[in-house]
């Protein structure tokens, strides 16, 4: 019995994904309206499951892909992963007013080279507080604090170490963790109700994943303009990386 | 049909990052430039084209709404693949690095979103078919 059951769920992959994940936003929604009356976005609490099972399921099978690496639950991974990401946002464009995205061009090209910059600077400069003195390594996890995707390839082309490389990783990883569960509580503080500031926010807050799950859990009007620019985030950091932040940090520590 | 829809997403999804690999071979980056942006620009523009000469139903319209919804639901999945152990093991340096990268990003946004003039505004009561209604 159970293991016929096991074997059409695991056939049906991704049926069996829409279901869990249908189950996972329906209790997201019982929580947020019982235990915190609403206040808190049954998105953001479904987000929070979500990374908790993702860290109760790297656990358990010690894999690198959350829960995802249950041989049940593959299709969580085919559900969350690039594809369909993707796919979902860019059918959010639908809902972009053209006039709105206008007027933000500007600014939010401006918040892009901010969101690069910035956490770089403050990456590479905690890096050299905790010993890690070299340009290489202050660049790499420098750039992990931009994306965790900026990080190594800008790790790879520049030749870090890989445990330096893993370390931006894990920088860029937290960042996207603190930036998908801290948004709505921090939306009033960052002016984060018009389109104009979700394209600020996809600038400097980075990373695809990050700012797509924030504005979802914060309002999901504010979804397609902020990932209009985030998506570009990656990009401009693998540009910038290996490159023009690379050569300046050389220049200042030598 | 609701087929017509989906699958014209699909074809901006497609040449979207198809021309976002190629810009980032054109400028040497070993990595997609902007193509999901490039994507979400064709949908918008074809949108608006294929809506003035009549040729955008609301079926066709249901066939991309349909994934538009879907996009919290795929973000929750997407949450429970991330590399939470990883992320953790990072120690101090990648927790610091983190937390005051995000912290300086949300005051500079802050400081931006309340700098100038603000007219940009969501149309109201806009309702799209399979647009998710907030129960609060």
């Amino acid at each position: 019995m159970l293991e016929m059951l096991n074997k059409i769920l695991i056939a049906n992959g991704l049926v069996t994904a829409f279901a869990c994940v249908g189950v996972a936003i329906w209790l997201a929604g019982v929580i947020s309206r019982r235990l915190t009356l609403g206040y808190v976005h049954g998105s953001a609490i479904a987000i929070v499951i979500g990374l908790g099972l993702a860290y109760f399921g790297g656990r358990m099978t010690s894999g690198e892909k959350g829960l995802a690496d249950f041989p049940l639950l593959t299709g969580i991974g085919l559900m969350g992963g690039a594809m369909f990401r993707d796919f979902a946002i860019v059918a959010t464009a639908f809902e972009v007013q053209p006039s709105e995205a206008r007027k933000a061009g500007m600014i939010g090209a401006l918040s892009l080279l901010l969101g690069t910059v910035i956490p770089f600077v403050i990456g590479a400069l905690i890096a050299r507080a905790f010993g890690y003195t070299d340009a290489v390594s202050m660049t790499t996890i420098g750039a992990g604090a931009v994306t965790y995707i900026v990080g190594p390839i800008t790790g790879a082309a520049i030749g870090a170490s890989s445990d330096v490389i893993a370390l931006s990783i894990a920088t860029g990883l937290i960042k996207a963790i603190i930036v998908m569960v801290g948004t709505p509580f921090a939306a009033k503080f960052m002016g984060l109700k018009t389109p104009r500031s979700a394209m600020i926010f996809g600038g400097l807050a980075g990373t695809v994943s990050g700012v797509s799950a924030g504005l979802a859990a914060t309002d999901r009007r504010l979804v397609p303009y902020g990932a209009l620019v985030a998506t570009f985030h990656t990009g401009v950091g693998c540009l910038l990386g290996p490159s023009v932040l690379y050569l300046a940090t050389k220049a200042i520590v030598g | 049909m609701i087929i017509y829809g989906t699958a014209l997403l699909a074809l901006c999804h497609l040449t979207g990052l198809f021309l976002g690999d190629l810009l980032g071979v054109a400028i040497g980056v070993k990595s997609n430039v902007g193509g999901v942006g490039i994507a979400m620009l064709m949908l918008i523009f074809l949108k608006i084209y294929l809506h003035d000469k009549g040729l955008m139903p609301k079926e066709t319209e249901a066939g991309v709404g349909f994934w538009g919804a879907m996009y919290i639901p795929v973000v929750v999945a997407m949450a429970a693949n991330q590399n939470v152990v990883a992320a953790l093991k990072g120690g101090p340096v990648a927790l610091l690095s983190a937390i005051a990268a995000a912290a300086a990003c949300a005051c500079v946004i802050a400081a931006l979103s309340r700098s100038g003039r603000d007219d940009t505004a969501f149309p109201p009561a806009h309702h799209l078919e399979f647009t998710e209604e907030e129960d609060v």
